[in-house]
């Protein structure tokens, strides 16, 4: 007896369980870098979150939903848990982060169906949540030891930066750490966002394996880039220069990781840029003009907001060019 | 390097019969000739029961605009005709001829393989005549009427002619391993072509992963005036005419439209070496080189096969089916068929014969479509498989038009890529059809 089906016969190796694996393998330089910056309470703050969102999303496959098939072997909960980490300061008590992941993957996630329904990026509503039921504790920062700068300790350059926007002083009369500081991540703030250089290596990686394509990192940074460069352009004493921005705060971490989650970013290749288009410039509005230091994460959700309008747009067809 | 812009998928190619000569098969004791093997109108039968046929004898004549003749493929006698399962399990008129052993040519063909380059006393009318009478169609597996084909509208102009050599079905081989050792017979094929049309240059579409074809072709093509071999970047479905022709001339054929809209003409090389043969040799298409290939396979071939010859003998000539095979294919993996019985016919569009274990034939678990846009990024038609997906399985098929469904031509690439493993491309083509029956009744 042979088999029949309908052609093709044949499937690439790419499967989903293998994509997600690709970004924890991605994340990993960031998180030796958290380890070696924060020591053990980043590696502490990174498994009780990957643990949470595991069991979270097996509990509620297993007993809510009453599925059949566990989930959680796609290993999407793990990068959640670990993306949401990343955006967590190192001294969280630990509750926080178990509160944390209940929210990315209870209401994020699992109560709009699952890995591939959901609207919002998970660890972002995760983080978002955090950062409005606890503001202390969520904009508390620990001194970076012995990588202290001056200045900067108990601060992220991006909250240096909005205080002295809040109360009228010039950038040259605040002392923002260097370019150099900020790509390699002598700075402080979340457990993973500080490293630029380690988030890059992972991007490169993502970009050559496929598992992302250029297109959102890209528009994002290119936005934030231009815009700021305007914004300093005009005054160069109210606005920080463009390589801050693109290399400050979750500017790194968002266009890379954050941004690309595939389900909650769009379709097409237009669609990608509008998005990171998109993200770029109310990242850079929420820094200059709002009340939070940092916009990344609210730009990214509202951009995860209008992915099912932008998908309406078509891509390119053959056929339809003009002779 | 040349391609075509939009999508394109890269399977892994699994040329197995890659550098194997072409070798003749045996001829079977029981040849089964199908009169549809062409799109249009079936041929009707010219020969009856009990009839003695020699090699190249019509047995079927072609029946209207859009059909083609067919042409016994071996000598003896006409045991039935009757309707059989073809590649679907559909029944469709065949004829079987049990071969007599001599193998005997009618007198016209003309056997010898002397090459003949001078085309100088062939007429357009005569060249085109010959090959309405020998029966060619296109031979890279749409098997749409050659001579059909190169008769386009009165108000078309066709300024282009190309070549298709790409073979991107991985697996299949038959047409690399014809233009490593008829590159001389295409390319005076090419040119009887071209004088049919009369146009002055053709260009040879060829994929670099056959750079030895590439540069065979090259050498011979540089002693013809006005064929241009133009090696191509690796991508599918660049075998597609309308991709071809993107990847070539940078033209698009509109929606619905045939290539000759935009004056162009594609013909597969398979399909120019048999207008040489037509035209030269005075041989209807009788036989074709099909890739006879799979893992389990001890020796994966380019046979030449005569038409009829049935799948079962054919594998049987290079040591039968393969222990633990579970799927056997008539063409590539992408756009073939999986066949139900081997005794089926090979047939003038039938380019391989592809054996699958279990383990290469199964289909991977479906899970939750995670929205990454691979099948977006992977059509080549600039369709969303991921929503055609979606309404055709919602039955929602005017929506399916709004979407362009139609223009989607079943490449695989949707399904191909998809790391959810979802079946695209089964829902949209259950969608389809009902689609297009929608869109005629509101014209």
């Amino acid at each position: 007896m042979l088999s029949v089906s309908p052609s093709p016969h044949y499937q690439s190796d790419t499967s989903t369980t293998r994509l997600m694996c690709n970004v924890l393998i991605a994340l990993v330089p960031a998180l030796i870098f958290s380890v070696v910056v924060f020591g053990f309470s980043a590696l502490l703050l990174t498994a009780v979150a990957v643990i949470s969102c595991l069991f979270f999303e097996f509990a509620i496959d297993k007993w809510l939903l009453k599925n059949e098939d566990i989930s959680i072997k796609d290993c999407s909960a793990i990068i959640t848990g670990v993306l949401l980490s990343f955006n967590l300061p190192n001294n969280l008590p630990i509750w926080m982060v178990i509160i944390g992941s209940l929210v990315a993957i209870g209401i994020a996630k699992m109560s709009f169906g699952g890995l591939g329904c959901n609207i919002f990026n998970p660890a972002l509503v995760g983080r978002v949540f955090l950062l409005i039921s606890f503001p202390a504790d969520m904009t508390t920062w620990s001194k970076v030891s012995d990588y202290t700068i001056d200045g900067t300790s108990g601060a992220t350059p991006l909250g240096l930066l909005k205080e002295s926007i809040l109360s009228g002083k010039t950038i040259s009369q605040i002392s923002l750490p260097s370019v150099q500081d900020l790509f390699i991540g002598n700075i402080g703030g979340s457990l993973g966002e500080i490293s630029v250089i380690a988030l890059l290596v992972g991007g490169i990686y993502l970009i050559c394996t496929k598992t992302i394509s250029w297109h959102i990192p890209v528009s994002i940074l290119g936005t934030m880039f231009l815009f700021s460069g305007i914004l300093y352009l005009v005054n160069p004493e109210l606005n920080a220069n463009p390589l801050f921005h693109i290399c400050s705060g979750g500017a790194m971490l968002g266009a890379i990781f954050m941004a690309t989650d595939y389900t909650t970013s769009p379709m097409t290749a237009k669609g990608k840029l509008l998005f990171g288009f998109g993200i770029g410039i109310l990242t850079i509005i929420i820094r200059r003009f709002g009340a939070y230091p940092e916009g990344m994460s609210f730009a990214i959700l509202i951009m995860n907001a209008l992915t099912p309008l932008i998908n309406k747009m078509q891509p390119h067809r053959y056929g339809t060019k003009k002779q | 390097m040349k391609t075509f812009t939009i999508g394109g998928v890269h399977p892994k190619e699994n040329k197995l019969s890659k550098g194997e000569k072409i070798t003749v098969a045996p001829i079977p004791e029981r040849v089964m000739i199908p009169l549809s093997q062409h799109v249009g109108a079936p041929a009707t039968p010219t020969v009856a029961v009990g009839d003695t046929v020699k090699v190249g004898t019509k047995i079927g004549e072609s029946a209207g605009f859009v059909s083609a003749c067919v042409h016994s493929s071996v000598s003896g006698t006409v045991e039935k005709i009757d309707m059989f399962p073809d590649l679907s399990g559909i029944k469709k008129q065949m004829i079987v001829i049990k071969t007599d052993g001599q193998d005997e040519w009618e007198d016209s063909i003309i056997k010898s393989s002397d090459l003949q380059k001078d085309i100088s006393g062939f007429s357009p009318e005569f060249i085109k005549e010959k090959i309405f009478a020998a029966g060619i169609v296109g031979m890279g597996g749409a098997t749409f009427p050659m001579g059909v084909k190169l008769t386009p509208p009165k108000d078309v102009t066709i300024d282009k002619l190309l070549i298709n050599g790409v073979e991107c079905e991985p697996y299949l081989t038959a047409d690399h391993a014809l233009m490593l050792e008829k590159a001389e017979e295409i390319c005076v094929g090419i040119e009887l072509i071209k004088k049919v049309l009369g146009i002055s240059t053709a260009l040879v579409g060829i994929e670099n992963n056959k750079p030895d074809a590439i540069a065979k072709m090259q050498q011979v093509a540089a002693t013809y005036q006005g064929i241009e071999i133009v090696p191509l970047q690796v991508k599918y479905p660049q075998g597609s005419e309308k991709h071809l022709i993107q990847a070539l001339t940078g033209r698009e054929v509109p929606s619905r439209q045939l290539p000759a809209s935009v004056g162009v003409i594609v013909c597969n090389v398979a399909s120019a070496f048999a207008v040489y043969e037509a035209v030269i040799k005075n041989k209807p298409l009788i036989e074709r080189i099909v890739t006879v290939t799979g893992t389990g396979l001890q020796k994966p071939s380019n046979l030449l096969t005569r038409i009829g010859t049935s799948f079962n003998d054919l594998l049987g000539s290079i040591g039968g089916v393969p222990e633990g095979t579970d799927k056997i294919i008539s063409g590539g993996p992408m756009m073939g068929r999986a066949i139900r019985s081997i005794d089926v016919p090979v047939m003038k569009g039938t380019s391989g014969i592809l054996c699958m274990t279990e383990k290469e034939a199964h289909r991977q678990k479906e899970t939750n479509c995670i929205r990454c846009g691979r099948c977006v990024d992977g059509c080549p038609m600039g369709l969303e498989p991921y929503l055609l997906y979606t309404l055709s399985k919602k039955a929602m098929y005017a929506e399916l038009n709004d979407h362009n469904v139609t223009d989607c031509f079943e490449c695989g690439s949707c399904s191909f890529s998809c790391p959810a493993h979802k079946p695209l491309l089964d829902y949209i083509r259950l969608g389809k059809p009902k689609a297009i029956q929608l869109l005629n009744a509101s014209k």
